[in-house]
Order: structure tokens, then sequence, then C-alpha cells
């Protein structure tokens, strides 16, 4: 399905056509090319579930899954990816029950605020997806990313950890 | 950030051709730092070339030789099987270096190219040599640091950030480029500059060159090697000092020996003399702490930095002893016990 955004959009003459599969869904929106795909996904599509932290690649709030890895979407411009898939925090429970992690995340009291959540929990999947660490130790340094100044960063990765071995990760 | 135009490009010959066409346009790959000096309005571009479209395999092996693409992602090199079994010394630095995130998206090239994270040239109401050339040096009696203690000059005193170019400089590599001229080759330690009266200028890149590939040796150090990177948090931070360890030991002597030190210049700093003095030498503690002194015998502190020094002989020496047991590095190139 295209759906095109309702959102006021440019019509500057440098402004182009970017096509993204956003959370399983085909969207098209004329941009301007400095636009990056957190604030197109802010601004644009309503889906502030992303967070904008410090947009400068130093919080991984803004985390998001691009054709399948984890990348900051605050140091990508929205034009670069035309045609990618992005998931963002909406899209990661499709059917209405909650993603594992969320499940793991609300057990472990894993945030405060609540504000890095969005990051933490896209990094943690791409994380899982990697395969790359087996240890705590080794999920706390691919997770080092994503910042949380409330304190919670023990329960994150207990939480991370728990979906990580209990298998139930999908 | 300020408006422009953005272009695709479909092959190096296309962006080259494309970057030539237009005055003030830069080419974007990864753009995790382009992207933030643009928002800070430190760079002011024209147009942007996008050069992800030429992306081919990230590595391939040529004539025993190995070439990194420049346009693969960090993470996609550094867990790529050739360069985990081969290269081990360089999955090892790349894996040190910014975030998961930023590695899934900062390119080969681009990490070459980054710019200093020299707080006063972030700050664009102070002055910096290197930002605006003949405005002065805001670092030098400034807080300075996480700046730089060899190579500096009485115009900058910044270093360059990269992880992964400290490996490739103890891998002899040599960098592929592509210009309007053609193709040239540069080898790794004439890529990186000093500061010296043009901080301006961070390498030896001609205008509208386009890095494409990076060439290793055969040689990969895969049985001895280490990194260490030391910094002011576990991880996710710029290292204070790093040091990159490659060594071929035989009949418990030293056959040979790279020393790499990140962290400490503008480019990635060896010194012949100290891996000469190495040479046919044990690999033990003494040797290594006199090898640390040859490499630092031209140190300058300044204010706030100077601790670097003795930071960088201890670096060096830790190093050098993880490198005859590499299983004992940590993730994040943290010291091992």
């Amino acid at each position: 399905m295209l759906t095109e955004t309702t959102k006021p959009i440019s019509h500057a003459k440098n402004a182009s056509t970017v096509s993204l599969k956003i959370n399983g869904e085909d969207k098209s929106l004329v941009l301007k090319p400095w636009v990056t795909l957190l604030d197109c996904l802010r601004e644009n599509l309503d889906l502030t579930g992303t967070k904008k932290g410090c947009d400068h690649g130093q919080c991984g709030a803004c985390t998001v899954i691009c054709d399948g890895k984890r990348i900051l979407s605050c140091l990508t411009l929205a034009v670069m990816k035309d045609g990618s898939e992005i998931t963002t925090i909406e899209g990661i429970a499709p059917s209405g029950d909650l993603h594992p992690l969320q499940k793991a995340f609300i057990e472990h009291d894993a945030f405060q605020c609540g504000y890095c959540t969005p990051g933490q929990i896209c990094s943690a999947i791409g994380m899982l997806a990697e395969g790359k660490a087996n240890t705590e130790a080794e999920v706390k340094e691919l997770m080092s990313g994503n910042l949380c100044r409330c304190g919670a960063n023990t329960n994150i990765i207990n939480a991370i950890m728990e979906v990580k071995n209990g298998g139930n990760y999908e | 950030m300020n408006d422009f135009d953005f272009y695709k490009s479909e092959s190096i010959a296309d962006a080259v051709e494309k970057i030539s066409n237009h005055t003030d346009s830069r080419f974007i790959a990864g753009g995790t730092n382009l992207i933030d000096l643009l928002k800070y309005n430190l760079l002011r571009v024209s147009s942007l070339v996008d050069v992800n479209s030429i992306k081919n395999q990230s590595v391939t092996e040529k004539d025993g030789l190995v070439l990194l693409n420049a346009f693969a992602t960090n993470a996609e090199t550094a867990y790529h099987p050739i360069i985990e079994q081969r290269y081990p010394l360089l999955s090892k630095a790349i894996l040190a270096g910014a975030s998961a995130q930023i590695r899934n998206m900062a390119t080969n090239g681009g990490n070459l190219l980054q710019r200093t994270r020299c707080y006063y040239f972030y700050d664009a109401n102070t002055p910096c040599n290197k930002r605006e050339p003949g405005s002065g040096c805001s670092a030098i009696n400034g807080y300075n640091r996480n700046l730089a203690i060899l190579g500096t000059s009485e115009h900058c005193i910044a270093i360059f950030p990269s992880d992964m170019c400290v490996a490739l400089s103890a891998l002899n590599a040599t960098v592929c480029v592509t210009g309007s001229e053609g193709e040239r080759r540069i080898p790794f330690s004439a890529f990186h500059r000093l500061p010296d009266d043009t901080p301006e200028l961070d390498n030896n890149l001609l205008p509208n060159e386009l890095i494409t590939s990076i060439e290793l040796p055969a040689k990969g150090f895969e049985k001895n090697y280490s990194y260490l990177k030391l910094r002011d948090r576990n991880s996710y931070a710029f290292a204070l000092v790093s040091v990159a360890t490659a060594m071929e030991l035989e009949n418990d002597t030293i056959k040979e020996i790279r020393i790499a030190l990140g962290g400490v210049a503008s480019k990635p700093w060896r010194v012949q003399e100290a891996e000469d003095f190495l040479q046919e030498k044990a690999p033990t503690r003494e040797n290594f702490s006199l090898a640390a002194e040859i490499i630092l015998q031209d140190a300058k502190g300044f204010e706030f930095n100077t601790f670097k020094i003795e930071l960088a002989k201890r670096a060096i020496i830790r190093n050098c002893l993880m490198a005859l047991n590499p299983s004992s590095q940590l993730p994040g190139a943290q010291p091992s016990a």
C-alpha cells in the first residue's frame, strides 16, 4: 500500500521523492536533502517513538533498524535511505503482543524516564540479530552506544541478558 | 545545516565526474562525521555526491593481498572472516571505535577522512587554525587534555581520532584513490599529515579524489597482535592513548614488530628506530620499556596532557606483552588483568 504523507512538504527544486518501507508500510515522501531520517520519522510520519536525544550520534536514543541493521537515524539523511526498509519501536510488535524485550524491560524495571528506551530496545534487537555477543561483558560493550542518564543501565543489561539466554527471542 | 543539492552516483567514474562538476561539493558515504559537521555549520556544502551505491564486495583477496572496499561499513569489515582470521589486529581496532550503530553506518574510506574531535575545532566561537586558517590555536594554551603530544606545531595540536587507522598503519596498508587525473596509490604513512603551518589539511588527498579501496599486504600478524585503547570511560569514547602491536616471533625472539600509537598525534604514530631496536631481541618487559622510551623521546606535553607521555609508555609495554597472548584481550580493547 502506498500512502502519501498529509504533512506539509517542501516543493523547492532540490526536493526529491523518497520511498521508504516503514514498519511494513510503503511510504512516499517529498523531502529536501538535508532532512535526517530521524526528523522524517518524527515530523513527516508522526512516528515519535524514535527519540531525538543529542542529535549528534552520541546517545543512541534515535536508533532504528534499517535493512536489518541498527543505525542512528540522526546521522542519516532520509534521501540516502531511499528504497530501504526501516523498523522503529512502533513496528517491533506488529501482532499487538509486546516484544520479548519490551516484556523484559518492564519485568526488570529497565527504565525510569523512558526516553532512551525505544533506542535501547531497537539497539538490543539489532545486537541480538548480529549474534556477536556471547558474554555479559560483550553485551555491555556492544550496547555501549546507548546511554541511559537515569541509571537504569544495570537493569537494561539484565533485561537483555534474560531475553538472550531465554531463547524466546524471535 | 545549510540547504544543498544531492546526487547519487552509480560508479567511481560517475562520482568523480559529478563532484568535479560542482564547486563546494563533498562525497557522502556513511555520513556519521560529515552530517554532524554540517549540523554544526562547521562545513557548508553546495551539494553532496552519494557514493553508497558503488559498494561491491566488502573484502576481496587478490594475489595474496587483501582489498578492503572503501564503501563497505566498518562492521562488515571487522566481522568479515578474512579480516577476523588473517588480520585480527584490524578487526579488534575497528571494534574498539565508536558504537555498534555507528560501525554499521561508517565506511572504511570515511574512517580515514574523519576530522579531529578537538573541542576548539568544534566550537565555532573560538579561533582554530584547522577550521579557519590563520585565526590561531585555542588549544595550545587551552584545555588540551585529549590533544597531541607528538608531531605538534605552533599552529595546531589536534589529534586524529581513528582506531582503525592505527591498525592500518601497523599493517603497512596502501590507500587506493581515483580522481579526475586517474588512479594513484598512497602508502599509509604518507596519507595523513602533520599540522606544520597548514593544519587545515588533514591528509594528502587531492581535491575531488575518492578513496576506492585500502590494500593490505599479505602479512597479517595473526599469531601475535594486540590493540589497547585507554580512555575516560570503558567504551564509546575516543582514545587518550591507543596502541596497536603486530609481532612476529621466531625461536622466542622478535623477528619483526610494528608498534603504532593512536590518540597522540595528527596521524597514527610509528617510530622506525624503536621497531629496529626490538628486532632479534627477546620479547621482555625490559626491552619493550626501552622501545617505549625511544618512541616517546620527542614527546612534548601541554598544560593538561603531559600525563599522556607516561601513559603512552605504559600502554606500549602492556600492549606488547598482551600481544604475546592475544586471547587475553578484552572486549572494547581494554587492558587485560
